[in-house]
């Protein structure tokens, strides 16, 4: 309205003053815009300082052995972040093993293998799964997956597989290998991190292979037809030629992935059992730092409040070199393709 | 000839192999999508009933999830009421004034790297910003609020629209720039009244998917909004949000909240899905109108 108003004003005086006021005005709007962008900075900043600062009191504390102790006990407000920190890495580690060779079955499938109307349905169908919202991972995991997995998966991993078998008698795997240690468990529920892994397995799948996917569309034709000329299988063409030349964008792919699984909250709450304890096995109940705090935060004070928000910076710290990484290497091929 | 035809069968064999493998994969991915939404299908309308959008969960077992809904509605229009135009401004930064720019470029990046950051950080920094300091304000008594939640959702609503205005900005023909620039127009007159509405449709879409993406975001809410078992319109107050209220029945022993649970859950499934095939719609009816 203004600007209307301040145009028929300016017929009169011509020229000079109104040049002069649209550069004014243009500099005001290009500040404004400015600082909404640097907001996207102030953001970033605001909660690593934030949970810095509310996690002083833990630092303080603690010091460096709040990092290797896996002490939690509100009791006499001891904390180690040992517990969470090896929940979050491990179940995210085991997301990435199902994730990594499934997306990129999905991806290469997409690409390469299937015909080409029926590739549009079933890469929208993948990504409706990144649709979900993560409670619903939760609710299915807690109800459906959960017991499912209780019931016929993990019987038979903890007998074949673990130390600890219903019978007591000990497969060969759980006395030769390290394997038995890691399936065996007595708990008789469904909550485990290999539980909460496989959750967040399905969860990142539709990330890391539409990322996979988008970059694989990048080699260039020639490339493939020449590696084809030369009488390349499909998979020699995708393993030898595909993939070496996607291979740092398909590693940002996977660090993206990474990412998500890291900070995952809801869905990794339900199924993760959040036991305070570390425990060798992946069958058994454990706790990741966002399960932790979403657990326990608004029923914290103290000392324990302040813990859970050292927790947080980590886990925002953590999160934000693997993401960083993510996005560099995504870069990288975008550099590649001269974008 | 015997070894290169025995290496040929071998090679063949391994390429359908990992070819059937990548089949078997794309399978596994589509029927976790299936028996995902299967169930939340199944459970969810066995649990529907008109209470459900009639009565407040303060009835418990008895009750609905009508403040719930309110109370997310609110929070989240808070949500995007806030993020919708700093993003687009932000996005418009980006993409008119820092392009190719150190600044820009980082800020880009940053950008990318908030759009994956973990919720339930960004829901403690809203903590330590919004709820804090209210609380010191009215004596120690904790004051989560609607104000705070919304606040939080725009934190995650910001990323995806700052960068889906940024990428549609950058899709208008420059000669369009050009042309308005050469009559005279000024830069900011140039890009709220021209740019931004030729990248409209495309701006709309990254609003519909940041609001998808927040409805369902429950982590940040926990510790802002809170909760509340009663109907409330005004934000000030604690409020309960469709996420919250399904989190706290799952966690529930009761069999009865389960099933309202479920049939939360499939409320917001729906609301979520319909939301991005809205935004899908959206963009590829403007793809359209402008060939």
């Amino acid at each position: 309205m203004q600007a209307n108003v301040g145009a028929v004003a300016a017929t009169v005086p011509q020229g000079e003053e109104r040049a002069r006021r649209d550069a004014r005005h243009d500099r005001l709007f290009s500040w404004l815009l400015k600082g909404c962008a640097l907001l996207v900075l102030a953001c970033l900043l605001g909660a690593a300082g934030a949970t810095l600062w509310g996690g002083r009191h833990a630092f303080g504390t603690f010091g460096w052995h709040f990092l290797v102790s896996s002490a939690w006990d509100p009791g006499s407000d001891t904390y180690g972040a040992l517990v969470p920190v090896y929940g979050t890495l491990m179940t995210s580690f085991i997301a990435l093993i199902i994730a990594v060779p499934v997306s990129f079955g999905v991806a290469l499938y997409l690409s390469e293998v299937a015909p080409p109307w029926l590739r549009t349905p079933v890469a929208s169908a993948i990504e409706l799964l990144a649709g979900i919202p993560s409670i619903i991972y939760g609710m299915w995991g807690l109800f459906i997956f959960a017991p499912f997995f209780a019931d016929h998966i993990k019987p038979w991993l903890t007998n074949y597989l673990g130390d600890k078998p219903d019978d007591g008698k000990l497969s060969w795997v759980a006395q030769h290998t390290f394997l038995g240690k890691l399936f065996g468990s007595d708990y008789p529920f469904g909550a485990s991190i290999l539980t909460a892994g496989i959750v967040l397995a399905v969860m990142i799948i539709p990330f890391i292979s539409s990322v996979m996917r988008e970059v694989f569309q990048t080699v260039p034709t020639r490339l493939k037809e020449s590696a084809y000329a030369l009488g390349s299988s499909t998979w020699e063409v995708s393993w030898d030629i595909v993939l070496p030349y996607t291979r740092s964008a398909v590693i940002g792919g996977i660090f993206l992935g990474l990412g998500r699984a890291l900070g995952e909250t809801m869905a990794v709450t339900f199924v993760l059992g959040n036991a305070m304890q570390l425990s060798p096995s992946i069958l058994d109940p454990g706790a990741s730092i966002a399960s932790t705090i979403a657990n326990q935060f608004s029923e914290a004070a103290g000392l324990q409040k302040s813990t859970l928000m050292a927790l947080a910076f980590l886990l925002f710290v953590v999160t934000f070199i693997v993401l960083l990484i993510a996005r560099w290497m995504l870069r990288q091929l975008a550099h590649k393709e001269g974008r | 000839m015997a070894t290169s035809s025995s290496l040929y069968t071998y090679r063949r064999i391994k390429n359908v192999i990992a070819l059937s493998l990548s089949v078997v994969a794309t399978l596994i991915g589509l029927i976790f999508l299936a028996w995902i939404l299967w169930e939340t299908l199944r459970q969810g309308i066995g649990a529907l009933r008109p209470q459900l959008f009639t009565k407040i969960t303060a009835y418990g077992e008895d009750g609905g999830l009508a403040n719930a809904m309110v109370g997310s509605f609110i929070v989240n229009l808070v949500g995007i009421l806030i993020a919708t135009p700093i993003g687009v401004l932000a996005g418009t930064w980006l993409a008119e004034y820092a392009n190719g720019t150190k600044l820009g470029e980082s800020i880009r990046f940053l950008n990318d790297i908030l759009l994956s950051a973990p919720s339930i950080v960004l829901g403690l920094f809203v903590y330590t910003i919004v709820v804090l300091p209210s609380t010191s304000l009215t004596n120690g008594s904790t004051t989560f609020s609607g104000w705070a939640g919304g606040v939080a959702l725009a934190l995650i609503a910001l990323p995806v629209i700052v960068r889906t205005s940024d990428e549609m900005l950058r899709l208008v023909p420059s000669t369009l720039r050009e042309a308005s620039l050469s009559l005279g127009i000024p830069q900011w007159k140039l890009t709220t009244q021209i740019l931004i509405r030729a990248a409209r449709s495309g701006i709309i879409t990254g609003v519909l998917l940041a609001l998808a993406r927040i409805s369902g975001e429950t982590a940040p809410l926990l510790f802002t909004a809170f909760g509340n078992n009663y109907m409330t319109f005004n934000p000030s107050d604690k409020m309960s949000s469709l996420p919250q209220v399904i989190y706290q029945y799952a966690n529930d022993p009761g069999e009865g909240l389960h099933a309202i649970a479920w049939a939360g859950a499939f409320v917001l499934t729906m609301f979520v899905l319909l939301l991005s095939l809205a935004s899908r719609l959206v963009l590829s009816r403007s793809k359209v109108s402008h060939d």
